[in-house]
């Protein structure tokens, strides 16, 4: 369903912070996969997500969703297709506006916006529904700013935001990574209940190898701008966080001390 | 002071004709997070393009009026291409398109200053009819026309598209991750704030009975001021619609303390420099405040005291 073929990104081309993100970078992903995405400081896991989401252009490739070749598609136009949450919880809500307005912004997603009044009732059900099984209370909050809640809040309203519309593919990058232990923990449970319940296709970056290794049918480790290792089904489940440190100092040639991924 | 309570009736009503443009520049400054400087040229180009349809084409007010709107929207649209086509600072593309304008506007005119004379404006009709004083008309008239607008603005701003647009301002990553074009959005602000700026410069213009090619110069800082203003005195209100009132009313009251320090002997040439202290006042006082908080919670000992 999602095709990367033979990709390259340079940032600051020509120029002395010239740095090549990604380099013959191909995938095949197919429909209900769930791929958690590791790899080192650096090896282009955002910039490939950044890539299929369209917020830059590509400099060679192609990238097909569903037989749609949407290389040079500009975000708003892939966005569509695709629901997106972000490390930094700020960056998925709009903080001056109310959770309800910002839960209607995320249903249009991908539809052109009338003048129908943004928020209508039958919808405020539908929200007050769906909150609710965050579990966090939201659901008699909805007139509230998002700007009051907490970062884990807003990460898991922004979860809800990006799977309101049910997206061909769900882009995660790192997105408990700025969350306390336990708030992380709630909204990894809640993204699995959701991948799951909604039978979505899901690429997840973590830095996290014990919530790759569990998390998901399918696991890439990146390096230098290119999936170095791409492994599924049994032979995943049965990964030890000792074997990707070995592939991952094979690749790298052991600087993997220095790195913050996290072996816990 | 007798001097001062006669000046209020026509300060009032220029308050309120220029509220609607404050309200243009409510929606790029407030909701969008842009300073559109667009609006001095704006401005008068709504002055300008409504008097020569009067008196030069003999055009209905009210039409020469939605046409200052048009002219107006026109000119937004340049700043809005500008920026996000070109992707030029929001900053610069207004006053490129502002410092455009005032030759445009003198090309429309053929000259600095055209008085309507004689001509019928909107405020005629009340006038002869009620037999009202020129400047009670403008306020009536004014004070309807604000009220409608604030209505449209409140309802649009809660439509679809208008939420989009309240986003764009608010978190643009997020907007444009959810699928919305938001230079199509910032272009669409723009036209619709320049669209009220030239409202405004018509409105000013036929109740002045002139347009001058000066006629928007500081306007924006006029209408920062009158935002600020508005803030200052009602910013315990939270509703939308209460906030669109408010610009208004923060126009009022310039007006009024404009009038006030005239009539008090001021030179009317430094009513630039007291809203200019105005708004740089309101912008910088949060900052010092902060500041200082900052220096008195510091301790040298450090946090094991
Ligand atoms: N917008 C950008 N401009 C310039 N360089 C960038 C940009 N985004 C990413 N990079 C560079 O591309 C490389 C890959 O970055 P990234 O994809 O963020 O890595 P990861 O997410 O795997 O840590 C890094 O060297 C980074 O500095
Ligand atoms: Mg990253």
């Amino acid at each position: 369903m999602l095709q990367i073929t033979n990709v390259e990104k340079t940032f600051n081309k020509g120029t002395i912070n010239e740095k090549k993100a990604l380099q013959n970078l191909n995938l095949t992903m197919n429909e209900g996969d769930f791929i958690t995405v590791i790899g080192g400081n650096g090896a282009g896991k955002s910039t490939m997500l950044n890539m299929i989401a369209g917020v830059y252009p590509i400099d060679a490739g192609t990238i097909t969703l569903d037989g749609v070749n949407i290389s040079r598609w500009p975000e708003h136009k892939v966005a569509k297709y695709i629901g997106r949450v972000f490390q930094d919880p700020m960056r998925g809500t709009a903080a001056g506006m109310e959770i309800e307005e910002n839960l209607a912004l995320a249903y249009r997603r991908g539809k052109s916006r009338t003048l129908k009044w943004g928020v209508t009732s039958a919808e405020k059900e539908l929200y007050h529904e769906k909150l609710k099984v965050l579990g966090l209370g939201l659901e008699d909050r909805m007139t509230s700013k998002v700007g009051l809640l907490s970062g884990g809040q807003r990460q898991a309203l922004t979860l809800l935001m990006a799977t309101l519309q049910q997206p061909k593919l769900l882009l995660l990058d790192e997105h408990t990574a700025a969350l306390d232990p336990k708030t992380a923990k709630t909204v990894l449970e809640l993204t699995e209940k959701i991948v799951e319940e909604n039978h979505l296709t899901a690429l997840m970056v973590t830095h996290n190898m014990k919530d790759a290794i569990r998390l998901g049918n399918r696991l890439i480790m990146m390096h230098e701008g290119h999936i170095i290792y791409d492994v599924a089904g049994e032979e995943k489940k049965n990964l030890q966080v000792a074997d990707l440190l070995k592939k991952f100092e094979e690749a790298s040639g052991g600087e993997f001390a220095n790195d913050r991924m996290m072996l816990s | 002071m007798n001097a001062i309570f006669l000046a209020m009736p026509s300060a009032i009503s220029q308050g309120v004709l220029w509220g609607i443009m404050v309200l243009g520049i409510f929606i790029t400054y407030k909701i969008l997070d842009i300073a559109d400087l667009t609006v001095d040229g704006s401005f008068a180009l709504g002055g300008c393009v409504c008097a020569m349809l009067i008196v030069q084409n003999g055009w209905n007010p009210w039409l020469a009026l939605l046409m200052a709107a048009v002219a107006g929207m026109l000119a937004g649209a340049v700043t809005g291409i500008l920026h996000t086509v070109f992707e030029i600072p929001a900053i610069l593309a207004g006053i490129l398109t502002q410092i455009s304008l005032w030759s445009v506007n003198l090309k429309i005119m053929g000259q600095s200053n055209v008085p309507l004379l004689n001509s019928d404006t909107i405020f005629t009709g009340l006038v002869n009819a009620m037999g009202l004083k020129q400047s009670n008309a403008a306020l009536i008239i004014g004070i309807v026309i604000a009220i409608i607008l604030i209505v449209v603005l409140y309802w649009f701003f809660g439509t679809e598209l208008g939420s989009a647009l309240r986003a764009t301002g608010n978190n643009i990553d997020m907007i444009r991750a959810l699928g919305v074009n938001t230079k199509v959005m910032k272009v669409l602000a723009l036209m619709l704030s320049n669209a009220l700026v030239g409202l405004s410069g018509g409105l000013v213009c036929q109740s002045q009975k002139y347009a001058d090619i000066n006629m928007g110069t500081g306007a924006i800082v006029i209408g920062l001021a009158a935002i600020v203003i508005g803030d200052v005195l009602f910013g315990r209100l939270r509703s939308f619609g209460s906030k669109l009132t408010s610009a208004v009313l923060g126009s009022v009251v310039y007006f009024i303390i404009r009038a006030i320090v005239l009539q008090l002997g001021m030179d009317a040439n430094y009513m630039k420099l007291l809203s200019a202290i105005i708004v740089a006042l309101a912008l910088s006082v949060p900052v010092v405040v902060q500041k200082v908080k900052a220096k008195k919670a510091y301790s040298a000992e450090g946090g094991a005291k």
